[in-house]
C-alpha cells in the first residue's frame, strides 16, 4: 500500500514548540485518514529548526465503497413523500427501489452506492485543511499575501510543501493542492549554510536519506543522541564531565540541523562564583553545557557549545566568539554577586516597602513582617528555635532584590543563603533563606531543619490566609497564585516531618497573627476563614492521598468520622485502615460491619426511628448475643485506648477481635424476632458493632 | 525580546527579520557583490572603522532597493520609534527604508565605566513592507557585507517575540545570534499603534556598537576604531562618545530637572492630544487626517521625557504603568490619525 510524505518548510520554528507541533501533525493527519475510512499502517513525525515532516505509511489506494439503505415512505404513501424520497436518493424511479415487509407494513428501500474516492484526492482535501487549521501557540501573517484578509497564519513564514504518495515500488505522485500561493511539489532544501541547494526527493527514504546528505538530521532524538554522545566524549577526553540537563539539551536540538559539539573556556577566577550562578549564566543565556571535574564534583572552567555549521576553520572562529560573550557574561554575573556582597540582608529591607506585593495584601514589607510575626509562632510548635525563626523569616526574601535574582529569577533563594553565610547568619537562618520555599511541587525535597520548616510554613499559610481573606481562593482550573501547591506544601511538610498541628485550633490563631494591623484588606471575617481554609486542606490532602496510591474510599472513611484537625493523624490512621483491610480478618469485619448497617438501614427505614442507646443485657438470649456485647465492650476500650496513644494498628489488631463473635451473631441469631423488645434490642446490638468499628473509620464509606 | 515600557535591555537590540535560503514566490533578488571591497581604504572599511561599517550597510540596503534616510532629529529609545518605522509600517502602501537611529535609554547609562552599556548608542534599522520572502537570506548578505562570513560563523535565529506596551505593537521573530552572540533583531511585525499589519512589514535591527566591536576584535566599545585611521589620526568611539556618556549619565540620574521633566510629559500629551483634534477634516466620503507627523512628534517626546524620569527613579511601580499606558494612548491614536493620510494609504 503506498506511503505519503508531507514537508512543510519554513523560517526557523522556535525550538520550544517543535515536538508538539510534531505531534499535532501526525496526530491531525491520520486522525482525518481514518475518520476518512483510510486506516493506515502506521506514521512517524519529526521536527527541525526549519521543517515539519510527516510519513505515513500503508495507508489504502481507495477509500472503502460505501453501501447503504436508506429506507423510504409505505409502498402507496403520499405522492410527495416519494417525490422526496426519490430526489433524496437520487433514484430516477420508484423501480429502482426495492421493497421490504415487515410488520408495519411495505416500505420503499433504497440501495445507495458511494464509490470510495482515490486515497491521493482525500489527502489534496484534507492537508489544506489541516495547515490552514495547525495549532500553533502563536503564529503570524507575512508578505504580500498579509495584505488581504484571510492570509495563511504559520509560525513563521511558510515557504514550500513536499506532498507524495505512492507505492514503494513506483514512482510516486505529487499530492497536488496549493495553500496561499504556495505549491505543493517534490522539493526541498538542505542545510541553511552548509547545502542550500534544492533537492528532489520521492518518498520518505531518500528524503531522510538525501537530507542526511544535506547536513540535515531529521530526527530530533538522533540529533540529540549525537549531542550528548558528543559532548560526553568531548568532556571526557579532557577528563572532565558532562552537567547533563535534558531540558537544554531538547532546546539545544531544536536550534540545529546539523549539530557540531564544541568546547571553550574561560577563566579560572570565574569559577569564584556560586556554581549555581555561572551553570544559569551560561546555560540561560548562552544555551551551552558546563562539565565538571569528576573527582571534585565542582565545576571546571569550560563549556560546551552545540554550533550548527562544521567551519571551515574546524570551529576555532566560534569557540573564540562564544568565549568572548561567556567573558562578558560571567564577568556580569561576577559583578552582580560581588555587588550583592557588599550590602547586607537585612539592608535591603527598606526597598521592599516600596514594592506592592499584592495591591489588597500590602507591600512585600508589610509580608514579611507577617511571616515574621507567624513563624515565631510556629516555631515553638515545630521544634525551632524562635529567634532564629523569625530571623531567618526576615531575611529570606531579601535576595529578592540582589542583582543576581534579578537576572537569574531562578536561583531566588539560593543566593539568600549565600549571602547569609557570607554575612556569618546561624547556618539554620541561612538553609531557611533557601528552604522556605520548599517544597515547590510535589516531586520537591521538604525541608527537614526546624528553622526552614518554621518559616516555610509560616510563607505559605500566610499567602493561603491572605488569598482567603480578599477571596482570591482558587477555581476550578484556574488557581493563578499556586494556592494549591502552597497547601500541599503545608500538609508534606507537616506529614514528613511528623509534626503535631492541632490545625482546627492553630488555624483561627494563625488567622488572627496574620490579619493583624490593616496591610491585609480583608473581605472575609476572620472568623470565617479558617474552617473554609480547613475544608481546602482537607480536599487537598485527599488529593495527596489518592495521588500516593491511597484508597479515595478510605480516605473518605477517616474524613467521615468528622472533627480530623490532625493531618498526621488523617494520614496515619489512612495507612494503617488500608493495611487492615488487606487482612482476612478486616475483611470480614468489613463485610459484618456492613450487614449489620444494611439490616439497620431498612429495619430504621421500616419503623421511623433508630435504634441508638446500650442494648439491655437482661434482654439477651441467645449466648452469641451475650458473646457479641461483651467483645463490643472489650474492643471498645482496647481500640479507644489505642487510638488515645495514636497506635491505630493496635486499634485495627483489636478491631480484628470483633470479627468471630460477629460472624457467629450472624449465623446463629435472628435479629428480626418475633418478641419487638427482643427484636429492638438485637438491633440496638447492631448498632453498637457499626459504632465500635467507629473508633477508626466509618465503615460504611469503604467500597467492598 | 519583551520590550518592557520604553526601555528594553542592555545594547538592545530592535527586532529585525530574517529571510530564508529558499524564496518560492519570488524572483530572485539582484545580486551585486557586496562582500566587504578590498580596495577600500581602511576608513571606509567595515572591519577596519565604525563608519565604514554604517557605511557598508547603508550601501547594502540601498541596493535593496531601501531608502536611506538619516536619523530622526529627536530623542528615541530606539529605532523603531522614528516615524519611518513606526508609522510608515501602517497602511498598505509598500514601503522600504534603513537608516541609522541613535538611540537613548537614559537608565542604562553607566558613567562611561562600562565595557558596552551605555545611555546612547547606534541602531541600524531596516523595514521592508511587505517584507520580502528572502529577507532572511538579505540579512545573511548584509552580515556578509560586513564581514561576517557564514562558513566560519555560527549564525542562528533564535526565538524572540517582540513585543512594545508603549507603542501598542507586537511581531514575531528572532534574536539573531552570531558565535552565541545577540547581533540584531529580526520581527515581522503583526500589530502597530493598535492597528493590524496588511501587509506585514519586516523589520531588522543591528545593534551597530556590538557588531562592530566584534569584527574589531575589541572587548570595549571606546575602543572601536571610529575612523579607520592609525596613530595621530586615529579617532575613537571614547574619543567621540566617552564624555557624553559621563555627562549624560549624570544629568540622567542625577540633575535632570525632574519638576520641568514632569510638565514636559504633561505638555507633550496635551499637545499630542491637541494637533491630532485639530489636524481631522471631511473630505469626500472619507475622513482625512492633515497633521498625523507633528502629533507623532508629541508622542516620541512624552515617551523619552518618561524615560528620563524613570530614569532619576521619580516614578513608582504603580504610576510607571500609567505613563506606559498613557503614552501607548497616543501612540494608538497617532496611528489612527496616519492611516487617514495620503502615505497612510488613504485614498
Amino acid at each position: 500500500m503506498p506511503d505519503l510524505l508531507l514537508e512543510l518548510f519554513s523560517e526557523e520554528i522556535p525550538a520550544r514548540m517543535q515536538a508538539k507541533a510534531a505531534d499535532d501533525l501526525r496526530r491531525m493527519v491520520t486522525d482525518k485518514l481514518v475518520a476518512e475510512g483510510l486506516v493506515y499502517e502506521g506514521a512517524k513525525a519529526f521536527a527541525t529548526p526549519r521543517r515539519l515532516a510527516l510519513t505515513v505509511h500503508g495507508i489504502p489506494v481507495r477509500q472503502p465503497d460505501l453501501k447503504e439503505e436508506r429506507r423510504g415512505p409505505r409502498v402507496g404513501g403520499p405522492e410527495p413523500a416519494i417525490q422526496g424520497f426519490l430526489k433524496a436518493t437520487g433514484l430516477a424511479s420508484l423501480s429502482d427501489a426495492k421493497i421490504q415487509s415487515d410488520k408495519k407494513g411495505d416500505f420503499y428501500i433504497a440501495l445507495i452506492e458511494k464509490p470510495g474516492r482515490a486515497a491521493i484526492d482525500v489527502l489534496a482535501e484534507i492537508l489544506p485543511v489541516i495547515i490552514r487549521t495547525f495549532p500553533w501557540p502563536k503564529s503570524m501573517r507575512w508578505g504580500a499575501r498579509s495584505a488581504k484578509p484571510g492570509s495563511l497564519n504559520w509560525v513563521r513564514p511558510l515557504h514550500a510543501i513536499t506532498a507524495t504518495f505512492g507505492l514503494e515500488t513506483e514512482e510516486p505522485d505529487i499530492v497536488k493542492f496549493s495553500v496561499d500561493g504556495i505549491e505543493t511539489g517534490n522539493t526541498t532544501y538542505g542545510h541553511r549554510f552548509l547545502a542550500p541547494a534544492a533537492i528532489q526527493v520521492r518518498r520518505f527514504e531518500d528524503y531522510e536519506a538525501k537530507l542526511l546528505n544535506a547536513k540535515v538530521v531529521l530526527d530530533p532524538e538522533r540529533r540529540k543522541d549525537a549531542i550528548l554522545t558528543d559532548a560526553k566524549q568531548l568532556a571526557f577526553a579532557q577528563g572532565f564531565e558532562l552537567v547533563e540537563d535534558q531540558n537544554l539539551l531538547d532546546e539545544v536540538a531544536g536550534l540545529v540541523e546539523w549539530p557540531v559539539v564544541l568546547m571553550g573556556s574561560f577563566d579560572q577566577e570565574f569559577l569564584a562564583t556560586p556554581a549555581e550562578v555561572i551553570r544559569a549564566t551560561i546555560r540561560n543565556n548562552q544555551k551551552c553545557f558546563v562539565v565538571s571535574d569528576p573527582k571534585t564534583g565542582k565545576l571546571a572552567n569550560k563549556f560546551i557549545l552545540v554550533a550548527n555549521i562544521e567551519a571551515t576553520d574546524g570551529g576555532k572562529t566560534i569557540i573564540a566568539g562564544n568565549e568572548r560573550v561567556i567573558r562578558a557574561r560571567l564577568s556580569d554575573a561576577k559583578f552582580f554577586y560581588e555587588t550583592d556582597l557588599k550590602t547586607k540582608l537585612e539592608d535591603r529591607l527598606p526597598k521592599f516597602e516600596q514594592i506592592v506585593f499584592h495591591e489588597k495584601l500590602g507591600t512585600q514589607a508589610e509580608r514579611i513582617k507577617r511571616i515574621e510575626r507567624l513563624a515565631a509562632e510556629i516555631a515553638p510548635l515545630v521544634g525551632a528555635d524562635v529567634e532564629k525563626a523569625k530571623r531567618a523569616a526576615k531575611l529570606a526574601k531579601a535576595d529578592l532584590l540582589t542583582e543576581v535574582v534579578g537576572e537569574f529569577p531562578e536561583v531566588q533563594g539560593l543566593m539568600g543563603k549565600y549571602y547569609a553565610l557570607a554575612q556569618g547568619e546561624d547556618p539554620s537562618v541561612a538553609a531557611a533563606c533557601e528552604e522556605h520555599y520548599k517544597p515547590q511541587g510535589p516531586a520537591d525535597r521538604v525541608p527537614t531543619d526546624p528553622v526552614s520548616v518554621a518559616v516555610a510554613l509560616a510563607d505559605k499559610i500566610d499567602t493561603l490566609v491572605g488569598f482567603w481573606a480578599i477571596d482570591e481562593k482558587p477555581t476550578g482550573s484556574k488557581d493563578p497564585y499556586a494556592l494549591r501547591r502552597a497547601a500541599l506544601g503545608v500538609i508534606r511538610l507537616i506529614a514528613e516531618n511528623n509534626i503535631r498541628l492541632n490545625l482546627l485550633k492553630v488555624i483561627p490563631k494563625f488567622v488572627v497573627t496574620l490579619l493583624e494591623g490593616d496591610a491585609v484588606k480583608s473581605a472575609e471575617s476572620p472568623i470565617a476563614i479558617a474552617p473554609s481554609l480547613l475544608v481546602f486542606f482537607a480536599d487537598r490532602l485527599k488529593v495527596q492521598l489518592r495521588e500516593q496510591g491511597a484508597r479515595h474510599d478510605l480516605v473518605d472513611a477517616v474524613f467521615a468520622l468528622g472533627d480530623q484537625d490532625d493531618l498526621l493523624m488523617i494520614v496515619r490512621r489512612v495507612e494503617a485502615l488500608g493495611k487492615f483491610l488487606d487482612t482476612d480478618d478486616g475483611k470480614n469485619l468489613l463485610a459484618g460491619t456492613k450487614r449489620a448497617s444494611n439490616i439497620l438501614a431498612i429495619e430504621e427505614k421500616k419503623d421511623k426511628r433508630t435504634f441508638d442507646g446500650a442494648p439491655e443485657p437482661a434482654l439477651y438470649s441467645l449466648g452469641e448475643e451475650k458473646v457479641l456485647a461483651k467483645a463490643i465492650d472489650e474492643v471498645k476500650a482496647e481500640a479507644s485506648a489505642a487510638v488515645a496513644k495514636e497506635d491505630f494498628a493496635a486499634a485495627m489488631s483489636a478491631m480484628a477481635k470483633l470479627r468471630p463473635p460477629v460472624d457467629a451473631f450472624f449465623d446463629k441469631v435472628r435479629v428480626n424476632d418475633d418478641d419487638p423488645k427482643v427484636r429492638e434490642n438485637r438491633l440496638k446490638l447492631l448498632n453498637e458493632i457499626r459504632s465500635a468499628t467507629r473508633a477508626v473509620a466509618d465503615f460504611s464509606k469503604i467500597q467492598d | 525580546m519583551t520590550e518592557v515600557a520604553l526601555l528594553s535591555s542592555p545594547f538592545a537590540l530592535i527586532p529585525i527579520p530574517a529571510v530564508d535560503t529558499v524564496p518560492r514566490d519570488s524572483t530572485p533578488p539582484r545580486e551585486p557583490d557586496l562582500t566587504m571591497d578590498a580596495s577600500l581604504p581602511a576608513h571606509m572599511r567595515p572591519e577596519r572603522s565604525f563608519q565604514g561599517f554604517i557605511l557598508a550597510l547603508q550601501r547594502f540596503w540601498a541596493e535593496q532597493g531601501c531608502v536611506i534616510l538619516q536619523p530622526y532629529d529627536m530623542e528615541m529609545g530606539a529605532g523603531t520609534f522614528h516615524p519611518a518605522t513606526t508609522l510608515r509600517a501602517l497602511g498598505p502602501k509598500p514601503w522600504n527604508a534603513a537608516y541609522v537611529q541613535p538611540s537613548r535609554r537614559p537608565k542604562d547609562g553607566r558613567y562611561g565605566e562600562n565595557p558596552n552599556r551605555m545611555q546612547h548608542y547606534y541602531q541600524f534599522q531596516v523595514i521592508m513592507k511587505p517584507s520580502p520572502p528572502n529577507l532572511q537570506q538579505l540579512y545573511l548578505k548584509s552580515l556578509a557585507a560586513i564581514g561576517i562570513d557564514s562558513a566560519v560563523h555560527d549564525i542562528r535565529f533564535v526565538e524572540d517575540d517582540w513585543e512594545s506596551p508603549t507603542l501598542g505593537a507586537w511581531g514575531l521573530g528572532w534574536e539573531c545570534w552570531c558565535d552565541g552572540m545577540e547581533v540584531s533583531q529580526f520581527t515581522y511585525f503583526q500589530q502597530v499603534a493598535g492597528f493590524e499589519c496588511a501587509p506585514v512589514a519586516g523589520e531588522l535591527t543591528y545593534g551597530l556598537e556590538r557588531l562592530a566591536m566584534y569584527v574589531q576584535g575589541v572587548d570595549r566599545v571606546y575602543d572601536l576604531n571610529f575612523n579607520g585611521r592609525d596613530g595621530a589620526d586615529k579617532v575613537t568611539y571614547g574619543d567621540v562618545f566617552l564624555q557624553a556618556e559621563q555627562e549624560y549619565s549624570r544629568h540622567n540620574f542625577e540633575y535632570a530637572d525632574t519638576a520641568m521633566l514632569f510638565e514636559q510629559f504633561k505638555m507633550a500629551e496635551e499637545a499630542c492630544k491637541k494637533y491630532l483634534a485639530a489636524g481631522w477634516r471631511e473630505g469626500g466620503n472619507q475622513k482625512q487626517h492633515l497633521m498625523a507627523l507633528p502629533a507623532y512628534d508629541q508622542c516620541i517626546k512624552a515617551s523619552h521625557v518618561f524615560n528620563l524620569l524613570d530614569a532619576r527613579g521619580v516614578i513608582s511601580v504603580t504610576e510607571r504603568q500609567s505613563y506606559i499606558f498613557r503614552v501607548r494612548e497616543l501612540a494608538k491614536a497617532c496611528g489612527e490619525a496616519w492611516v487617514h493620510t495620503e502615505a497612510g494609504g488613504a485614498a
